[in-house]
């Protein structure tokens, strides 16, 4: 073993330049990934902070025969996915107004006719809340009569998880590229470190070393190139975050899992490619 | 020990390197194996070692087939022979000593082990003043004995030497000869390609197998004189 790990960093000491440019190349593919990782984290929490408090309501027709309210709020509240449900009536709704649009409060406090409807609040189970769910919860109420209009946080929730798709993607097709040139560099590092050694190998070979403790040092090389372009993307993920949750947004940081994650892919990227390069250009020699 | 049973060998553009080659190499034994340039010697030398495989016919060494061997019983079974080439073949960034160390290091041996096993080697081939020295600073005659003691570093069952004192004067032939000879005494057979008929004839006694266009064509232990 500590022959490999000589000869591995060896390696480093012989092609300084193209080693480092294999781990900036990883350092950008996974800072990317880290950037999406920070925005995905937020949003998911995000999400998680509106489906904590989505609720359905059900604006009433004024003409609403209250007993077939009183019925139907019996019946929304026996199905599954509902945990609650209030009936707000009018003047209920204008006092909630005047206190929670404070903006407004004037306005409102100088109407003649109260404007608002009565409506049904319709509070779900936490496992119940995602966008489906909660579609086909609306849908349902929106089949009784007496029911002017159903609105709910739906709309908005389809809204985030597209943003979450769509920068996905971004980050799979950016981060991707950049770490199939890191591979590619790493392969040409590779290559040109068993071309320095090929009189070695030759020894090797001719004296009963195993083919693997013949990889060995070129896949150890690829390990430490990917760690630390691994370590390098941390790094900046982490200035970058701290440079605007301080300004712009309140930004959570990534949990542990994730940071460690990102490191285990940079070190698998670098002994995927290097064994790549391994196993076409030993056959060389 | 060695085997060879009806070996034939064909390489892609050249044709026919070996035809029907059988015999089998014991214990302990010394063997020469003569021809003209390009009759088939090295060819031999490569399949025993496992690092050529034959076209037809089946080689067997210290009980690992041709036919049958795995990449990583090629490699435990090249522990057991020794290969010394014609141009020595040492790495020239490292010295005597280091060469040698070389080869328990690749296997994995202990740093004790092998700091005590190279002192041994280089003593037995006569060069322990030599070890701090790199190739360059060695002559032909001493870089093949640096060569000799790589090669015996896993206790070999047998030593393959292709043209090993091909590029040596008479003198140090004669001494790298000699060495061949005592390690031979010592209990490793050794298969001795060369085309120095002059060793051959004054090696009375030893084994001669020679070699022509791929067959061979003499064996002095199928003969009764
Ligand atoms: N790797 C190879 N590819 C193609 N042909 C080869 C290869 N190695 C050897 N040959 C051919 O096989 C034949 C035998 O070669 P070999 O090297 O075994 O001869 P040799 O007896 O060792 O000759 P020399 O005394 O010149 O070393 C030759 O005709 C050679 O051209
Ligand atoms: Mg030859």
């Amino acid at each position: 073993m500590t022959y490999s790990i000589r000869e591995a960093l060896a390696a480093f000491r012989r092609a300084p330049g193209l080693a480092g440019l294999s781990a900036a190349l990883i350092a950008l593919s996974l800072f990317i990934v880290g950037l999406f990782g920070v925005v995905a984290f937020n949003l998911r929490r995000a999400v998680e902070r509106v489906e904590s408090r989505v609720e359905i309501v059900a604006y009433l027709r004024d003409d609403a025969d209250p007993a077939a309210v009183e019925l139907a709020q019996h019946e929304i509240e026996a199905f599954p996915e509902v945990r609650k449900v209030y009936y707000v009536s009018r003047d209920e709704a204008l006092e909630n107004a005047r206190r929670d649009l404070v903006e407004f409060r004037s306005v409102l406090s100088d109407l003649d006719v109260n404007p608002l409807p009565a409506s049904v609040e319709v509070r779900l189970w936490p496992g119940q809340r995602g966008a489906g769910a909660v579609r086909a919860v609306a849908q349902r109420i929106a089949t009784y009569p007496f029911v002017e209009q159903v609105s709910y946080g739906a709309d908005w929730l389809d809204k985030v998880y597209l943003l979450r798709r769509v920068a996905g993607a971004a980050t799979a097709v950016l981060g991707g590229a950049f770490a199939v040139v890191a591979a590619l560099i790493i392969g040409a590092a590779v290559r040109l470190a068993i071309f320095a050694r090929r009189d070695e190998i030759a020894i090797m070979r001719l004296v009963g070393a195993t083919e693997s403790f013949v990889q060995r040092p070129f896949l150890l090389e690829g390990l430490l190139t990917g760690l630390i372009g691994g370590v390098v993307a941390l790094g900046a993920t982490f200035g970058l975050f701290r440079l605007l949750s301080g300004t712009v947004f309140a930004l959570e940081w990534i949990p542990l899992e994730w940071i460690v994650g990102g490191l285990a892919l940079g070190a698998l990227l670098g002994v995927a490619a290097s064994a790549h390069a391994v196993r076409r250009h030993l056959r060389e020699i | 020990m060695i085997r060879l049973s009806h070996v034939t060998k064909e390489y892609p553009r050249s044709g026919r390197a070996l035809d029907d080659v059988s015999f089998e190499l014991r214990k302990g034994e010394f063997c020469f194996l003569t021809g003209h340039s390009g009759a088939g010697k090295t060819t031999v030398l490569r399949l025993i070692h496992m690092a050529e495989t034959p076209t037809s016919g089946e080689v067997r060494v210290s009980g690992y087939s041709s036919t049958r061997i795995r990449r990583k019983d090629v490699a435990m079974l090249r522990r057991k022979i020794g290969y010394v080439f014609q141009d020595f073949r040492l790495l020239q960034d490292r010295t005597a000593a280091q060469n040698v160390a070389f080869a328990l290091e690749v296997t994995g041996a202990r740093p004790a082990v092998i700091r005590a096993k190279v002192a041994k080697l280089l003593a037995q081939v006569g060069l322990a003043s030599k070890a701090q020295a790199y190739p360059s600073e060695l002559s032909g005659g001493e870089q093949q004995r640096v060569a000799i003691a790589r090669a015996l570093a896993h206790d070999p069952l047998v030593l393959l030497a292709d043209e090993a004192t091909g590029n040596l004067d008479e003198r140090a032939t004669w001494g790298i000869f000699e060495l061949f000879r005592s390690i031979n005494s010592a209990g490793t057979a050794v298969l001795f390609a060369t085309h120095d008929l002059d060793l051959v004839r004054k090696s009375v006694g030893a084994r001669v197998i020679e070699l022509d266009h791929g067959q061979i064509v003499y064996d002095s232990a199928t003969v009764t004189v």
